[in-house]
């Protein structure tokens, strides 16, 4: 049987993954798939530690991630278009709207 | 057979992830992470998980990937034609030290000091004879039911935003 | 803790309840919640609708939802009296209002024949007097807003008299003082009124205090605010409670000085009445209703209601017959000299309200609140008249510039003679046969110095009555030649709660007869089971106590009416006035209270508060506010420029966080 700590490393190396995406990368779409990645690697160390300790409680939170996951790529995307649509690029270097 | 299993999904999983990162063009990304969204569901089939991984399927690569090409495609996006990765050698340095920092970390967070609490019923011998789907349904709609019925919430409000924030205005 | 004896009883009274809600299918007190809903209702619905319904929709839903609560209140009281005596207690539950650790405090209501007599003076002189403001506020442009708070008022005080514990009780014992605040000030344009409407505010809160301090007591000794329980301990407990604790004085002797202190000032007896007088600036059915009738004695209620406690205060109980007595005296020789007409029967009102503490401070609590009913009645009458007369005078208020209406308007005149008479204790009024009641229970009980000045307050009464009423409306027309013709009655909806009260003050006395064994104490008896008890011997003198206390409230009406009406005493008063000039002007200026208390409270109080603002407010609190917040901004004029807007730094910075974060866990424990 694979042991937990298997699949934990497995979820930090994608969380990683995810994070290095975030952080290198300038094209927001992609930034957004990263963060996606980042999502999935938490719900695969949801699923891990539920089978571990014989639990349901983590495949619950699971359909909680991907609902709030699924709303924020809804929004995000939109977003995006609504950017792109004022700025002509998705690149995020490009904008500085947060800048008060 | 289960640690070959497991090895297989899991460096597709993370050679994919790899791959969505590094890529320059947004469409080859999303298809990479289409990829580790499979070999994930794979996992999650290897945790006896079988609901979750359907679930996972339909949602990530059936609904929200699908999203994305479809943006993709409507913003008609190039590959970027500056090199992906920003920053000189000594920014290179700074990020690899900070990515392998975060990985020891993990690596030592997770590893020795797993600490299990308390087993819950649901052990495999359960699973089986109440079947994965029921099983979860029953906690969902028990235990878990108002937020669960409050994701619905989420969702609306996601749509009513979507919809205004990307609606054209009339000029 | 508890006698085994009244847990039996108590026992019984819920066995017997529920046997009855088998029975019935539905039980009575279920519907006592509906007393105070309808009030409640008719503010909601007036406050904020008010202002697009027309003026005849907003009286029909305030009246209308007194009308109701009344006749629920009837309802309820019947099925009341058609209980056997022991049974007349009904207790209705309607949810746990707080409850932090050991403290619960309930939402409950209490019927029982002291509540139910409350609620009937309040909701049927509060239904009259509703009616009373249709004509009386017909002109005015905030006409809904006046309802909306009669309503609210009426709502807070059946909360108040309903309540089965102290806490609730508090909420309308604060409740009716915010109404009270509100339509003293209903005209706040006029800073007489505005300033009216702070002082009683302002007094209010200095018995308030006390009250409060006696729940706290009543919570740590007891560790319950609910009546039952308190009362039922308080038997238990009879040593441990008149055991002296601090001061000399008994744990239960404080509880009830403190109790006592709250009713001081929400009943305007001596240190704490000035508010009272000042409160005439509001509309004219507020004095009736708030200022007489209900409001102000919501603390003989609430001493009335503490009678188990008050029992086991004897030093307690002195100190309130004595504040009565001198509060009754007092008030009476200031009502003398006023010559504002509300300002007088305001006066008036305090030296009643002085009898009635000297009622139950005598142990007669049921003679007390027989007072306090009838009092409602002739006094909500002399309001309602003087109201009817500076409503026909254009807000002429000073009856030295009245006289000769009666003839204009004979409904007032009339009805404000019954008024005076029952007031003054004229056989067979209404005011005769309790305040005699009271008197006789002093003089029985051995109180013969408070007696003395009862009796004498009774003569001064008489006096200031009818110097009130000869002034307005005998003799000749002194006012405003301008007015003199077209003086005249209010209209029917004025006229008639006039005639209505009228009728209530000549028969409302007579459930009280005989003297301290009518229905009405009989009633009574089993609420406030110690009072009366002790009086019963000396029966033979109280024929003879009768007369003597009318012929002394009759010689104060002849020596009133020899110097305000006889030809030939003409100049007698002003004869007086100037040989006992000295005294003439202390007692006019109403013995220089209010100026005692502006100079030696408001004064140094003021002062402090200057000094608190000035010294110590702006340069202290104000200082180190400002100084903060201009450190903050000069660390932020610093910090702004991390603030780059572009999204990978902050990715960094959060990234660089996690990473120190995780090595603390990892490798810092």
């Amino acid at each position: 049987m694979v042991p937990l700590w298997a699949y934990l490393l497995l979820s930090g190396f994608l969380f990683i993954v995810g994070v290095v995406g975030v952080a290198t990368r300038r094209n927001a779409l992609i930034i957004f798939m990263s963060i996606e990645l980042m999502l999935n690697a938490v719900n695969l160390t949801f699923v891990a530690f539920s089978r571990f300790l014989h639990s349901l409680d983590g495949h619950v939170f699971v359909f909680f991630v991907m609902t709030v996951a699924a709303a924020e790529v809804v929004v995000g995307l939109a977003i995006i278009i609504a950017l792109f649509r004022n700025m002509e690029t998705v690149n995020v270097d490009e904008i500085h709207l947060l800048k008060g | 057979m289960e640690w070959a299993l497991f090895l297989t999904f899991a460096l597709l999983a993370g050679a994919a992830a790899v791959g969505m990162v590094l890529q320059r063009s947004p469409i080859y990304s999303a298809l990479c992470l289409i990829l580790t969204f499979f070999a994930q569901a794979g996992l999650y089939v290897l945790l006896h998980a079988q609901l979750i991984a359907f679930v996972h399927i339909i949602v990530y690569a059936g609904a929200i990937m699908v999203l994305f090409l479809f943006v993709i495609m409507l913003l008609d996006l190039r590959p970027e034609d500056h090199p992906p990765v920003r920053f000189g050698q000594a920014g290179m340095l700074l990020g690899l030290i900070l990515a392998a920092l975060l990985l020891a970390e993990l690596a030592l967070g997770i590893g020795p000091r797993i600490i299990l609490g308390s087993q819950g019923s649901y052990d495999l011998e359960t699973l089986r004879m109440l079947g994965n789907t029921q099983a979860v349904g029953r906690i969902l709609f028990r235990e878990y039911l108002v937020p669960f019925e409050l994701t619905s919430l989420i969702l609306l409000t996601a749509m009513i935003g979507a919809m205004v924030l990307a609606k054209r205005r009339p000029e | 803790m508890v006698h085994g004896n009244s847990q039996n009883r108590f026992y019984l009274l819920s066995v017997n309840r529920e046997l009855r809600t088998v029975n019935e299918g539905f039980s009575m007190e279920n519907l006592i919640w509906l007393v105070p809903t309808f009030p409640l209702a008719g503010f909601l619905v007036n406050i904020f609708l008010g202002r697009r319904l027309a003026r005849l929709w907003v009286s029909w839903v305030a009246c209308g939802a007194m009308g109701i609560s009344f006749g629920v209140s009837l309802g309820l009281f019947f099925h009341l009296i058609n209980l056997a005596p022991h049974l007349r207690h009904l207790e209705q539950e309607l949810f746990t209002w707080i409850r932090i650790a050991d403290f619960k405090a309930a939402a409950g209501f209490l019927l029982d024949p002291l509540s139910a007599v409350m609620i009937l003076v309040v909701t049927g002189v509060g239904f009259l007097i509703h009616v009373y403001s249709i004509g009386y506020m017909g002109e005015d442009r905030d006409f809904a807003r006046f309802f909306a708070y009669l309503n609210l008022f009426a709502f807070f005080m059946l909360l108040l008299v309903l309540a089965n514990n102290y806490l609730l009780l508090f909420v309308g014992w604060e409740g009716v003082g915010l109404c009270s605040y509100l339509l003293i000030g209903f005209w706040f344009e006029r800073p007489a009124a505005a300033s009216a409407a702070q002082k009683a505010f302002v007094v209010n809160r200095v018995g308030d205090a006390g009250f409060l301090l006696g729940l706290f007591l009543i919570w740590t000794t007891f560790g319950t605010l609910q009546y039952g329980e308190v009362f039922h301990q308080a038997e238990g407990l009879h040593g441990v409670l008149t055991a002296p604790a601090g001061g000399g004085l008994s744990v239960v002797t404080w509880i009830t000085l403190a109790l006592f202190i709250g009713a001081i000032g929400k009943s305007a007896q001596l240190p704490l009445y000035v508010w009272l007088p000042d409160a005439m600036e509001g509309p004219t059915p507020v004095s009736a209703l708030i200022h007489a009738a209900t409001m102000v004695t919501a603390g003989i209620y609430m001493v009335a209601r503490s009678s188990p406690l008050y029992t086991l205060a004897p030093f307690s109980l002195a100190v309130v017959a004595w504040v009565g007595a001198l509060t009754a005296i007092f008030a009476a020789t200031i009502a003398c000299v006023q010559n504002d007409i509300k300002r007088v029967i305001a006066y008036s009102t305090i030296s009643q309200l002085g009898y009635m503490f000297l009622g139950v401070g005598v142990g007669a609590f049921a003679s007390g609140i027989f007072h306090l009913y009838t009092h409602a009645a002739f006094k909500a009458l002399l309001f309602l008249g003087a109201g009817a007369v500076i409503h026909a005078l254009h807000h002429e208020q000073d009856i030295q510039r009245m006289g000769g209406l009666r003839p204009h308007m004979r409904v007032t005149a009339y009805t404000f003679a019954v008024g005076a008479l029952a007031n003054a204790g004229i056989f067979p009024f209404a005011g005769f046969w309790s305040k005699d009641e009271i008197l006789f229970a002093a003089f029985n009980g051995g109180f013969y110095v408070l007696w003395f000045l009862g009796l004498a307050g009774a003569f001064l009464t008489g006096f200031y009555m009818a110097r009130l009423y000869f002034l307005t409306f005998e003799g000749e027309y002194r006012g405003d030649p301008h007015h003199a013709h077209d003086i005249h009655d209010a209209p029917p909806t004025m006229g008639i709660p006039l005639i209505v009260l009228a009728v209530c003050s000549v028969v409302a006395g007579f459930v009280g007869i005989p003297p301290e064994q009518g229905p009405f104490h009989q009633f009574l008896a089993p609420v406030l089971h110690h009072g009366g008890a002790a009086q019963a011997a000396a029966h033979g003198l109280a024929v003879p106590m009768a007369v003597l206390s009318l012929l002394v409230a009759g010689a104060g009406i002849g020596v009133g009416y020899l110097f305000y009406v006889s030809v030939s005493w003409r100049n007698v008063p002003e004869i007086w006035a100037a040989r006992l000039q000295g005294l003439y002007r202390v007692v006019y200026h109403k013995y220089y209270v209010d100026e005692f208390y502006q100079d030696w409270v408001v004064g140094p109080l003021d002062r402090l508060a200057f000094f608190l603002w000035r010294g110590f407010d702006v340069a202290v609190v104000d200082g180190a506010v400002n100084g903060v917040a201009r450190l903050m901004e000069m660390g932020s004029w610093g910090l702004r420029r991390i603030q780059t807007g572009v999204v990978f730094n902050y990715v960094l910075s959060i990234l660089v966080g996690v990473v120190i974060f995780l090595g603390y866990l990892v490798w810092g424990r």
